[in-house]
């Protein structure tokens, strides 16, 4: 695995995945390591701002509450918390949007990159295709 | 630096290169030095595991998420011995007469590409699937077309010994996919065609590339370069590039050839596309089967074009607007979900290009047209009505007031599905078909290329794959592209002998 680019701001990060897949509240430790890995090595192979700008949103999604509720992301009960990204997937800025939508798009890597996530939901595909299901 | 030389160096393995390296075999029994250059890896049989996230890693540039610079649309393309010919499904479609009309080439025309592509039909294995084999997912959209009013067609495709393991856009693990990686490459090293993968080509020169080849790094899958490791250069009396739509136009960019090619780059055009999903009550037979076996054209009617397909969980997961329970609730549906994928034709407009950055990395420029965002809107209507007709209980539609329409609902797909929903940023758009960037054209002034993939005054220079098309093909390309290619060589073998007696006295 490369840097650990989210390291910084764990806590929130975890706090927004679970936000964007209510069921990784479930997942234990070993579960946490292996999403944070695939997003991780994702990031990777993307360049140095690319990375810089991931860490900036993380930072602007955890104060941005703030300004509507009085309080981080952090402090949001799990409500306000969809209902806050709701609105950032809303924004009328296409910036915050894509910004928001790409940050998506890696917590989705993460938890459904997983082997266990595809058990999970119960797909099924097999290399050995019609024969693995005789 | 090493130094090589070649006769004639092919840039790139996929539907292009691969059969221009078929094509051009022959000339090897003559004496013809032919190399070609992969710049992804060459992959032993038992590696396509059918793992999302490794295969995607392996197989695909940037895993299969690279990003345009607006950020608001992914491209797909490939990146391995075979190219985008061993993620694709197979489909094996002709180019519609109409679109080689509009296309207005000098040179080009329809009865040509046709029996080319006819050509490679035949040597592909492509066929009808036999019923019995068709999945609930493909049987699913024939029904609900057939009840909606709609004509759906089955896909010719391209497959030898298909075992049904829907895994086809991760590299098929049964060999079955007749890609170049599986026909046209193997038949041209046996005849002496050297092929070696692992090789970036960072620029061409006068009558020659710079290559670099990478070692396999520790832990990865694929074969490790047939060359050592470092920089060549490579002399050759003609150079044939085939890296794909972004890779053939970035290479001749950053190779300063824009300067007496103003059009180098334009024209990119895609198929801008959303995967879709209907619910059912029941499990369905969907991730077990090939996945693409039907498709309805309503490219001149609407503007778009509906195709079956089976995707993987990840895949699934990012294609899917929306987050939180609602998303989850759907992905848990999994064995109960049919699926449409929904293209858009999409005309090629001006500053939609590919340029390059400084480090000459390829940048795709794409800003939506309204004509593709009312297309995608139109496409996911009629999807949503077919997933009802065929039974579906709850549709999923990025575009609409809410993302999840029930049944109850279905009257009103209408008001429900409409542009003003469609929101980039939001609304997740992927594209595979990606074209254009060196098209072809009369001269200079309006192209890259002639009709023969002939550089604008650079004639020991080719082009052959899909950065050839001067607009969309509004069907998968992959048919037309060797069509091309074999156009290509043809021309090629022509005027091999003046080419190179003039390479070798430069």
């Amino acid at each position: 695995m490369a840097a650990q680019v989210l390291a910084p701001v764990d806590p929130l990060f975890r706090a927004l995945a679970r936000t964007v897949v209510p069921e990784a509240e479930r997942l234990d430790d070993q579960g946490w390591r292996d999403l944070i890995a695939l997003v991780e090595d994702a990031l990777a192979d993307r360049p140095e701002g690319i990375r810089r700008q991931l860490l900036m949103l993380i930072r602007l999604l955890g104060v941005l509450p703030f300004f509507r509720y009085g309080r981080t992301f952090l402090g949001l009960d799990s409500g306000r918390r969809r209902r806050f990204l709701e609105s950032i997937q809303e924004s009328p800025l296409l910036l915050l949007r894509r910004g928001f939508w790409g940050f998506r798009t890696l917590v989705l890597l993460g938890y459904y990159g997983r082997p266990e996530a595809a058990a999970e939901i119960g797909y099924r595909a097999d290399p050995r295709g019609w024969e693995a299901r005789r | 630096m090493t130094e090589k030389n070649y006769d004639i160096v092919i840039v790139g393995s996929g539907a292009g290169g691969g059969t221009v390296a078929k094509e051009l075999a022959p000339l090897v029994r003559e004496g013809v030095r032919v190399l070609l250059l992969e710049q992804g890896a060459r992959f032993r049989d038992d590696e396509f595991t059918g793992r999302e996230v490794e295969m995607a890693q392996d197989l695909y540039e940037d895993a299969g998420g690279f990003l345009t610079a607006e950020g608001t649309m992914t491209l797909a393309f490939g990146r391995a011995y075979g190219g985008s010919t061993v993620v694709y499904t197979g489909t094996s479609l002709i180019a519609p007469e109409r679109v080689v009309q509009h296309w207005g080439l000098p040179g080009l025309d329809h009865a040509d590409l046709d029996r080319r592509s006819r050509k490679y039909m035949s040597e592909n294995n492509v066929h009808l699937l036999e019923g019995d084999l068709l999945n609930e997912n493909n049987q699913l959209f024939a029904e609900g077309c057939r009840k909606a009013g709609y004509q759906a067609h089955q896909f010719p495709i391209n497959v030898k010994g298909c075992q049904g393991s829907s895994l086809c856009n991760l590299g098929c693990p049964n060999q079955a996919k007749q890609g170049t990686h599986r026909v046209q490459l193997p038949e041209a090293e046996k005849a002496g065609v050297e092929v070696v993968t692992r090789a970036s080509v960072l620029r061409i020169e006068d009558r020659a590339v710079v290559a670099r080849v990478t070692d396999k790094p520790d832990g990865a899958r694929g074969l490790p370069s047939e060359w050592a490791p470092g920089d060549y250069r490579i002399r050759a009396g003609i150079v044939i590039v085939a890296g794909g739509s972004v890779g053939s136009a970035a290479l001749l960019l950053r190779s300063g050839l824009s300067t007496g090619l103003p059009r180098l780059g334009e024209g990119f055009t895609s198929h801008p596309a959303h995967i879709l999903v209907g619910e059912h009550t029941r499990p369905i037979t969907n991730d077990v089967g090939h996945p693409k076996s039907y498709y309805l054209d309503r490219a001149v009617e609407e503007g778009y074009v509906l195709e079956t397909c089976m995707y993987f969980p990840f895949t699934t997961a990012k294609n899917l607007a929306g987050f939180g329970p609602d998303h989850s609730r759907l992905m848990r549906a999994f064995p109960r979900l049919q699926m449409i994928l929904v293209l858009a034709c999409d005309h090629a407009v001006p500053g939609n290009r590919i340029t390059v950055d400084r480090d000459g990395k390829p940048v795709v420029h794409y800003r939506f047209t309204a004509e593709v965002i009312a297309s995608l809107v139109r496409a996911t209507r009629a999807a949503a009505r077919i997933f009802f007709a065929a039974g579906a209980v709850a549709v999923h539609a990025p575009s609409g007031a809410r993302t999840l329409i029930e049944a109850k609902d279905a009257g009103h797909i209408d008001q429900i599905i409409d542009l003003r929903h469609f929101k980039l940023g939001k609304v997740p758009v992927a594209a595979a078909h990606l074209m254009g960037g060196c098209g072809m054209g009369r001269t200079a002034a309006d192209s890259v290329t002639d009709a023969w993939g002939r550089v604008h005054g650079l004639p020991w220079l080719r082009v052959a794959d899909s950065s050839l098309f001067p607009d969309s093909l509004e069907i998968n390309p992959y048919l037309t592209i060797m069509a091309l290619a074999d156009r290509v060589a043809e021309k090629v073998r022509e005027e091999a002998r003046d080419l190179l007696t003039a390479g070798r006295a430069s």
